[in-house]
């Protein structure tokens, strides 16, 4: 993974020093909260519901085991023990002081991790394939460009001041596990038909509240042109914003306001602009870059044969790993969301305990999915059994990657101060409805996802089923949509009818599930069906 | 009532206008009638307070406040999926006041 040079920590460094004076200064009534308070969401610091809350980037979901160790140490210091991974493959800490945030700070950048970015009218976190660098259907890894875009957007000028965030995420392969044409500006790598590499490229997604499907704006762009296009989509959102309207800001307004093809148009000469300035990377930046993503050693003679005899860890198995590139190896899902526990919250302990796996069995490396749990990317299939029990002892070993329980829940209104209802408590009774495993599995794949307002942190609108929390004259009550995917088939989901409460939209999820049972085609999933016979059905079940 | 809450500046933890200062707890809430906006302005000034505001509160039976809207409840009391985190860790009907 990318290590910092001298460059990038003189940066971050002088990031956190810059911060403690401003935080000093704050604290000593120098500034005003109206003045400091960009300069602390700059640092991805917010204020809460109960306290501070820190959001922490993890470029495209990769940590190495000595990161995850400092951030067990910093929930454990300076937190109450425990994180919070997000739905953009970062980490939040909710019990932040803001007096101690420059020390947080500090001891992130002693690990080469920062906040910067992961708040403010910015290019967030760049995401990415959770599965980079391991995939068996991957191109290749898509981390060195995602690296690439971070680097030159961080600090970038033009980038400091944008309409609103801005969203990137780039994957390698045809299935898309990153949501990516849910982002301003989704990435696939390619090949061509000469065997060359270039990019999809997909503008004007988002969610929240007006969500859009990114388009495909290019079938293939040279590899090495990639700057220069994201700095023209970027210069025509800048010159076309809505800023005097908070609600028309994010670059898919525009895309929906222009049309696809003005859009395509205007970014097209951009582009031709940039080109000839010459500001994309040269091979040899890549290839620096790219160097820090090479595969690690794997064994050429690792075992492909795994006994399965026992048959928990069999069902363990088949459930929560995945095809891996290298012959008797596995990518191995840590699943976050233990029926009746919060999902994407871990403890420290628990960190230390999947920082001492991925240093013994995955050469170091884990990856944080933006479904919200675990990876570790490079498990040697005959390590798998070990593996599995000190997940056991950690209680990590749940077995529901995909099912109904796997749910994304923003933190809502346990946390949040936009969200207008909690997320947590109806994920957490819809767990626990369908807490028998074997329901689980003959459910199949069941992506459930919650936010607990418009803004969508909780991805609703790509729900298979999706749940909206709203406020109903200052009662929590909850939308149901059906039908949304982040897949490579994506979809947006539509909303079922009238609204319930939180009892209510638990049975109108299961009545869903039903209907789904009845209808069924064979090797159906729940969403196939959904598309087959359509919304009424279901409409049907849950109102009739 | 009328009552005041934000945000300690140094620690973020949310506090609540008792009538001389800050406390941690709601029940010291005091209701300020129509001097919210000045006393605001003189914490805020002070720099003690972070996102500070006013809020309609109802006094119960018991004599103290229960803001009226379920956000400043949960505020008031912790995360109600993190009752070992909330500031009435044993108190079995704390969810209740809540909702």
């Amino acid at each position: 993974m990318y290590k910092y040079d001298q460059y990038d920590q003189a940066m971050v460094d002088a990031r956190v020093e810059e911060f403690r004076d401003q935080t000093r200064r704050r604290i000593a009534g120098l500034m005003t909260d109206d003045q400091f308070k960009p300069l602390r969401l700059k640092n991805g610091l917010y204020l809460q519901l109960h306290a501070y809350m820190l959001r922490i980037a993890i470029p495209y979901g990769t940590l190495d085991s000595g990161q995850l160790r400092k951030l067990a140490h910093i929930a454990r210091t300076y937190d109450r023990g425990y994180g919070h991974f997000t739905t953009r493959q970062n980490l939040q800490f909710h019990w932040i002081k803001l007096e101690q945030a420059p020390d947080i700070l500090a001891e992130l950048a002693e690990v080469e991790m920062h906040c910067i970015q992961t708040s403010g009218e910015s290019i967030r976190n760049v995401s990415a394939d959770h599965y980079a660098g391991a995939a068996a259907d991957e191109i290749t890894d898509p981390r060195p460009w995602a690296e690439m875009l971070r680097q030159m957007t961080n600090f970038h000028p033009e980038f400091s001041y944008l309409p609103r965030k801005f969203k990137i995420a780039v994957i390698a392969a045809k299935e898309d596990r990153a949501a990516m044409r849910w982002h301003d500006f989704g990435l696939r790598i390619v090949k061509n038909a000469a065997g060359e590499i270039g990019f999809e490229v997909y503008p004007g997604g988002g969610m929240g509240r007006t969500p859009f499907i990114a388009y495909k704006a290019r079938d293939f762009l040279p590899q090495h042109q990639i700057f220069s296009y994201l700095q023209a989509v970027l210069r025509v959102w800048n010159r076309h914003a809505r800023r005097d309207n908070i609600h028309k800001q994010r670059m898919k307004i525009l895309v929906h306001e222009l049309g696809e093809e003005e859009f395509t148009r205007q970014v097209e000469e951009e582009f031709e602009r940039f080109l000839a300035l010459g500001t994309d990377f040269p091979q040899a930046e890549y290839d620096r870059i790219a160097a820090y993503f090479e595969p690690p050693a794997f064994e050429t003679d690792a075992p492909d044969e795994i006994d399965l005899s026992d048959p928990d860890f069999k069902l363990w198995v088949e459930r929560q790993t995945a095809p891996h590139k290298a012959p008797g190896y596995a990518i191995t899902n840590i699943s976050l969301k233990k029926v009746g526990a919060i999902g994407g919250d871990m403890t420290a302990d628990q960190m230390d305990v999947v920082a001492d796996l991925a240093e013994r069995y995955s050469f170091d490396e884990l990856r944080v999915s933006h479904v919200q749990n675990l990876v570790l990317p490079h498990v040697k299939k005959a390590d798998l059994y070990a593996v599995w029990q000190a997940l056991v002892e950690a209680d990590l070993a749940d077995v529901n990657l995909d099912l109904v329980t796997d749910i994304i829940a923003c933190p809502g209104l346990d946390y949040c101060s936009l969200a207008n209802a909690r997320s947590i408590p109806v994920a957490q009774k819809i767990a626990q409805r369908f807490a028998d495993l074997d329901r689980q599995r003959e459910l199949g794949e069941l992506k459930i996802k919650i936010s607990g307002c418009i803004n969508a942190c909780g991805h609703h609108h790509a729900g298979n089923i999706g749940i909206l929390g709203v406020d109903k004259k200052g009662s929590e009550a909850y939308q149901l949509l059906l039908g949304g995917s982040g897949d490579e088939n994506t979809t947006q989901a539509k909303i079922t009818g009238p609204g319930f409460d939180e009892d209510g939209v638990v049975d109108a999820v299961e009545k869903a599930t039903d209907v789904y049972l009845r209808e069924r085609a064979d090797g159906e999933r729940f969403l196939d069906t959904y598309r087959r016979i359509g919304m009424e059905p279901f409409k049907e079940a849950i109102y009739g | 009532v009328k009552i005041i809450t934000g945000n300690d500046l140094k620690t973020g933890a949310v506090i609540w206008w008792d009538g001389r200062g800050w406390s941690l707890h709601v029940e010291d809430a005091a209701d300020v009638g129509e001097h919210g906006e000045q006393i605001l302005a003189g914490e805020d000034a002070a720099c003690r307070v972070n996102g500070g505001y006013l809020l309609e509160a109802e006094r119960e039976a018991d004599g103290n406040v229960r803001p009226a809207h379920i956000k400043d409840r949960i505020r008031a009391l912790g995360p109600t999926v993190r009752p070992d985190l909330t500031l009435k860790p044993a108190d079995p009907n704390a969810g209740n006041w809540v909702i």
